[in-house]
């Protein structure tokens, strides 16, 4: 019998091994399998096929679509998040717990249900559908209803991400800062703002990458109408259906690189603030 | 600069903190609020610091230099606050922190960087952290962050300095320094304090006053000497420091435990039979070997703990209660006692309170 001498594990060596292989094989099996087989039909009919799906005026206006959304659904959902974050982690009101249960009914409800919804509320025959009408307003089947549904899929993400830590630092910082002479605005720059910036950027791209793939919710709400208000993921369903494989997983593989950039962005922010962190400390060191 | 609260009363939505208070804090004093938790000090240092507000009533009132607080934002207040937990900025390096209330000012009122600069290093030098000038909060020790945050409330000049707690979460041999260290700053710099604690060695060591709270209202005011020697109530003897309380009776105009009598009482006016409630500190009982013209207590030795300034021994009575007794190291080589002896308890002074009225102090 020998012991490790770095330290000492509980776990016998066959425990860590079934551990180490349940969690690579469903990785690998379950996300990184699809991922590769996305890019292998997208480039099946060679690259300059996959280029020509890709550029297909048809496909960029999906793309446009899709990015404009995310970004528009992303600064409604930015205010939203930390304004609802804010109120429940730092003050007590009456319907704190009700308003907390809301911000989950996305979580819980089927997305169709909810482009559903968007549409008994805002279409033609819906509840201020008539009055929009003669407004001249177009929401459902147009851009408006699609971020509409999007925001409502996806306003959880960053809030959920928020409310946890903004609970857990207190206000103890805020009161600090107000002491010292700070404005309210001076107060969440300065103070609020830093200390909740990582999970901001993480619900930040966890709400990005629904954003940019929701399909139930905008499906409903969207009509499909090509070169309008189709974005890639509706685009990605209607080349499949009419059989045209390899497009269909070309345009899907920008969704999948969309992803990745997402990422990338979230990894090369998470080093710099190390790095600038680790020169502050070692130039304290010279001193 | 003087605080002056006055008629501040504090309800939560379960209980009340603060029960119609009423302090006053003298220009360049140091002022300890001293309670057990939940008797309103927090609440109160929080009201006058302007975090929370009292009750509305009209004859509540706060000032500060004579000017009622109510009546401006708690940013232009100048108030230095420190808390338990320190609230430092945990992403800005010490230097930041101590900064900060500088560089928040309006650009009218803003000094420049380089003024900014010259008075986070005198502060660095006040604290001893001129080293730490870079590093973040999470790298310095408890005792160096509460320092920071003593440094970053004195950077704005405050016209009071509050602090709530500012020891509670450093261990014994920190707080001790830090509590001597505070004494000194204040001999220096001489700004009007407050200092809330539930600890009755750091109150009684720091404060020129000692203001003593119990379920939202102020006990005793008075200096460490004549809140420890001339306790005003019962809660105010039992919560500085140990205490051996004898249950007593009063007759022919003494009081007296069993048949023990602890001394003539003052006021004669007390009726006989009426019990009372004898309190003893621990070096205020002396040990003898032999029976002392019948004013002892018969007890025995259960323990003895002589590691440390003082003896402490403890004693089980003739009703088998427990009595500790403090003695020099001298006198316990004196007396050679050891536990299981049988020994007599004289009680050299004490404090006696008859039913509710206001305390008589004895001495045989």
């Amino acid at each position: 019998m020998t012991t490790p001498k770095t330290f000492p594990h509980t776990e016998p060596k066959w425990m860590q091994n079934t551990l180490i292989a349940i969690s690579v094989g469903f990785v690998g099996l379950l996300i990184l399998l699809p991922v590769v087989a996305v890019f292998t039909e997208a480039l099946r009919k060679g690259l300059g096929f996959y280029w020509k799906s890709v550029s297909d005026p048809l496909a960029l206006s999906a793309l446009r679509l899709t990015l404009f959304t995310a970004v528009v659904t992303l600064a409604a959902n930015l205010v939203f998040a930390i304004a609802a974050s804010w109120c429940i982690a730092k003050f007590n009101f009456p319907g704190k717990n009700l308003l907390m249960t809301l911000i989950d009914i996305p979580f819980a409800v089927s997305p169709v249900i909810s482009g559903l919804i968007f549409i008994l509320v805002f279409g033609a025959r819906g509840w201020f559908g008539p009055a929009l009408h003669s407004a001249g307003l177009q929401i459902v089947f147009a851009t408006p209803g699609i971020i509409l549904a999007t925001v409502f899929v996806t306003f959880p993400f960053i809030a959920r991400e928020l409310i946890p830590l903004m609970q857990e630092q207190g206000t103890e910082e805020e009161e600090a800062a107000i002491l010292l002479g700070a404005s309210a605005w001076q107060t969440f720059l300065r103070v609020t703002l830093p200390n909740i910036r990582w999970a901001l950027v993480y619900g930040i791209v966890l709400a990005n990458a629904r954003a940019m793939g929701e399909f139930g919710a905008v499906s409903v709400v969207s009509g499909h109408v090509r070169g309008r208000t189709n974005t890639l993921p509706l685009h990605v369903e209607i080349l499949y259906n009419e059989y045209n494989f390899a497009a269909a997983f070309a345009v899907a593989s920008l969704l999948a690189l969309l992803a990745v950039v997402t990422l990338a962005a979230k990894a090369v922010l998470e080093w710099r603030l190390r790095v600038e962190q680790e020169s502050a400390v070692a130039e304290t060191g010279k001193a | 600069m003087a605080i002056d609260a006055r008629h501040v009363s504090k309800s939560f939505a379960q209980y009340t903190a603060l029960k119609d208070v009423n302090l006053r804090v003298n220009d360049g004093e140091l002022v300890a609020l001293l309670g057990p938790s939940g008797s309103g000090k927090t609440t109160l240092l929080r009201i006058i610091a302007g975090l929370d507000a009292p009750d509305p009533n009209p004859e509540t009132a706060v000032f500060v230099n004579d000017e009622e607080i109510s009546r401006k934002q708690v940013s232009e207040r100048k108030v230095g606050f420190v808390f338990q937990h320190y609230a430092l900025f945990r992403h800005m390096t010490v230097f930041e922190n101590i900064a900060f209330g500088l560089r928040v000012r309006p650009r009218k009122v803003r000094p420049s960087n380089d003024a900014i600069r010259s008075k986070v290093n005198e502060l660095l030098e006040l604290i001893q952290l001129g080293r730490w000038a870079a590093h973040y909060p999470s790298q310095l020790s408890g005792g160096q962050r509460q320092r920071v945050a003593l440094a970053r409330a004195l950077a704005i000049e405050p016209n009071i300095l509050l602090l709530d707690e500012p020891f509670g979460a450093l261990d014994a041999r920190v707080r001790q320094d830090l509590r001597r260290w505070l004494r000194n700053l204040h001999a220096k710099i001489h700004i009007t304090s407050v200092l809330v604690t539930h600890d009755q060695e750091e109150a009684l060591e720091v404060a020129d006053r000692v203001v003593i709270m119990n379920q939202g209202r102020i006990e005793q005011v008075g200096t460490p000497n004549e809140v420890f020697h001339n306790p005003a109530s019962e809660f105010v003897v039992t919560f500085l420091g140990n205490v051996n309380l004898f249950h007593g009776r009063v007759e022919s105009g003494q009081t007296v435990i069993g048949k023990v009598s602890v001394g003539q009482r003052q006021d004669s006016s007390v009726p006989d039979g009426k019990s009372a409630r004898v309190f003893v500190r621990p070096h205020e009982l002396e040990i003898e070997r032999q029976p002392l013209n019948g004013a002892d207590v018969r007890s025995r030795v259960a323990r003895i703990q002589s590691a440390g300034s003082i003896v402490r021994v403890e004693l089980i009575g003739e009703q088998s209660e427990a009595i500790n007794v403090d003695l020099t190291h001298d006198r316990y080589h004196e007396l050679g006692i050891q536990a299981g002896d049988e020994v007599f308890v004289r009680v050299r002074d004490a404090r006696v309170f008859v039913a509710e009225e206001p305390a008589v102090d004895y001495s045989i």
